[in-house]
């Protein structure tokens, strides 16, 4: 087990950066999710990771050692593939025992080896069947058991859970992360589901356009994203756009939002703040509350009920906020209605003007 | 129900006459090498002449291993190096590789008679000569590119991260190669070497250019018989090479299920 370092790592193809810069210390044990959305760089790290691609400039290391010109077969990491790549020639058993067989390890080492992984992947009685014969989680299964086998370094996972259907995928998250625990590598994992990033990982990297926008605790990511990006990206966001006063902004038509988290920035800038839409309160009175909120009127254009919750669509001077409700059976406010909306400064994150926002 | 049988009835009808087609002539060849007239006079009447005949026939014989050493060695060469360049091709990009691939398809279409003149000036130019090394280099030269087209084909349906995956778990470039490549190309390659086999064995034209009078294959001792004059015994070897390879044809269709594969 190692951790894994990588340092200013840089690749194009061609006239395309696919990964610009970009250091990340992947912790020794932990459960790290790259997250972004497709052509962000995160499948190209991990390749750059795994070996199977050569960086132009940075480092990687893995476990301390300096990898970035070792070839992937030398890496000693463990893969899983988003379409599982397992061989349609071999058992399951055959499949497992792989990694082991070309090192040339003995016979029965390998037979003991194999049935380990498999029952920890609780797959031990399937091991001569062919992988036709398996359904998507069993080969799922199948392909953890043939790269953990090995004792790898470390474990990259590459979407692996994009071909299951959704109740199947809940069920994996929490395997994988059992197994993961249970065998504690180091382990990164390719994702565009900011879900699935949120509930598995212990942190979170989020990329777009090869660079890296953001890194850290899932809580963390989502309750101060530094850019507008990863607000939106990771979670839903509003986004409220003015000039910085310094503690908050001031939008167009004058009214003042107050943040208690985020950026320090000098007065006077262009600058955003971003509010979650369950931390926003919904109500028609507009008298006793809490002074120092945060407070909007608008009408609600359209209200969407979801069973535990309800969307309303809040229309203000041309923008459209977004709030979630928990159904406690008390609000019921109509769509058209005037409304007040309410939310503490707490739950308020100031973001600089970006460069990242098109 | 009436016109279902009919239909029915029909489809098979068809599937005979097809098979009588391919086949008659084949049938009533195999019949007349036991057939005592050598000039296909009925009644029929039973013998094994022929076949003893045969036996005596040096000149026959030796053409036949000729053209089944010519045939085995242009199979394992042109399998041999035809795989290997298919998965160059599959593998690697490099400068030319498109013109490559575009130059390897014209020789199956130009017709081996130009092919055939072509190799017997080349070959005299650089000394070469005739014979049945010229004849071997031929049928090399001519199967190459039927192997490459069958196994690049049955390439496009190999999926690259088994590759990956396989060097991911620590394998060598040889064993990515021997152990998940190759068993999955395997059904095209065997399917390049029948192509071969037969290229080289059924091969007239090419033969016949650069064979020396006494040293020559099959088809061009056969076609030299006719010529003098026809003989059953030419029935009775040609029986024997249906049989033998028909038989090979069905057992390797047999252990390997072409296409059936998943």
């Amino acid at each position: 087990m190692a951790g894994v370092q990588v340092a200013n790592l840089s690749r194009s193809f061609g006239a395309h950066k696919a990964l610009d810069d970009v250091s990340i210390d992947f912790a020794d044990g932990g459960f790290y999710a790259l997250l972004g959305p497709s052509g962000s760089g995160k499948t190209t790290l991990l390749r750059q990771i795994a070996g199977f691609d050569f960086p132009d400039s940075g480092r990687i290391a893995i476990g301390g050692e300096s990898v970035e010109r070792v070839p992937v077969e030398k890496r000693r990491i463990g893969m899983v593939f988003q379409n599982y790549a397992l061989f349609p020639n071999m058992s399951v058993a055959d499949n497992v025992a792989f990694g082991l067989s070309v090192r040339g390890e003995a016979k029965a080492t390998i037979a003991s080896e194999v049935q380990r992984a498999l029952d920890l992947v609780q797959l031990g009685k399937l091991g001569a069947r062919r992988p036709h014969q398996l359904s998507g989680g069993q080969r799922q299964r199948v392909a953890l058991a043939r790269a953990i086998v090995t004792k790898p370094r470390v474990l990259l996972l590459d979407e692996p859970l994009g071909a299951l259907d959704k109740a199947l995928r809940v069920d994996m998250q929490i395997e994988l992360k059992r197994i993961q625990r249970e065998i504690g590598i180091t382990t990164i994992f390719v994702t565009h589901d900011q879900e699935e990033a949120l509930t598995m990982s212990d942190r979170i990297g989020i990329l777009r356009d090869g660079r890296l926008v953001q890194e850290g605790p899932p809580e963390e990511i989502y309750d101060k994203p530094k850019s507008e990006f990863a607000a939106t990206f990771l979670g839903d966001a509003n986004i409220l756009r003015g000039e910085t006063t310094g503690t908050g902004i001031r939008l167009a038509d004058g009214t003042a939002i107050a943040a208690g988290a985020g950026a320090t920035l000098a007065a006077g800038a262009k600058a955003s703040c971003a509010v979650r839409p369950e931390r926003i309160r919904i109500g028609t009175d507009s008298g006793t509350s809490d002074p120092n909120a945060n407070m909007l009127r608008g009408q609600i254009s359209k209200r969407i009920f979801a069973g535990n919750n309800s969307t309303y669509f809040v229309d203000r001077d041309g923008q459209t906020i977004k709030v979630i409700v928990q159904n406690t059976g008390v609000e019921k406010l109509a769509e058209g209605q005037k409304v007040v909306l309410r939310w503490s400064p707490e739950s308020t994150v100031l973001i600089a003007a970006s460069q990242d926002m098109d | 129900m009436a016109t279902t049988r009919i239909l029915e009835w029909c489809g098979r009808l068809y599937i005979w006459l097809l098979l009588a087609f391919l086949y008659l002539p084949i049938i009533i060849m195999a019949l007349m090498s036991f057939n005592v007239s050598p000039f296909y006079q009925l009644p029929f009447e039973w013998t094994t002449e022929w076949y003893a005949s045969l036996w005596l026939n040096d000149q026959l014989i030796s053409a036949t291993w000729n053209s089944i050493e010519i045939a085995i060695i242009t199979t394992v060469i042109s399998t041999v190096l035809g795989s290997a360049a298919s998965l160059a091709l599959y593998r690697h990009e490099f400068r030319g590789k498109k013109a490559l691939q575009a130059l390897l398809f014209p020789p199956i279409a130009i017709p081996w008679l130009i092919t055939g003149t072509a190799m017997l000036i080349f070959f005299f130019g650089v000394g070469i000569g005739r014979g049945l090394f010229a004849i071997l280099l031929g049928h090399v030269a001519l199967a190459l590119p039927y192997v490459i087209v069958v196994v690049s084909a049955r390439l496009q349906t190999f999926a690259p991260e088994l590759e990956e995956a396989a060097r991911s778990l620590g394998a060598n470039q040889w064993q990515v190669t021997s152990r998940v490549t190759l068993p999955w190309i395997m059904p095209g390659v065997i399917a390049g070497g029948l192509f071969a086999f037969a290229v080289s064995f059924d091969q007239f034209v090419v033969s016949y250019f650069l064979s020396t009078p006494g040293q020559t294959t099959l088809p061009v001792e056969i076609y030299a018989a006719i010529r003098k004059g026809f003989t059953p015994e030419i029935n009775a070897v040609s029986t024997i090479i249906i049989v033998v390879s028909m038989a090979l044809m069905l057992l390797t269709a047999r252990s390997f299920k072409f296409g059936g594969e998943k």
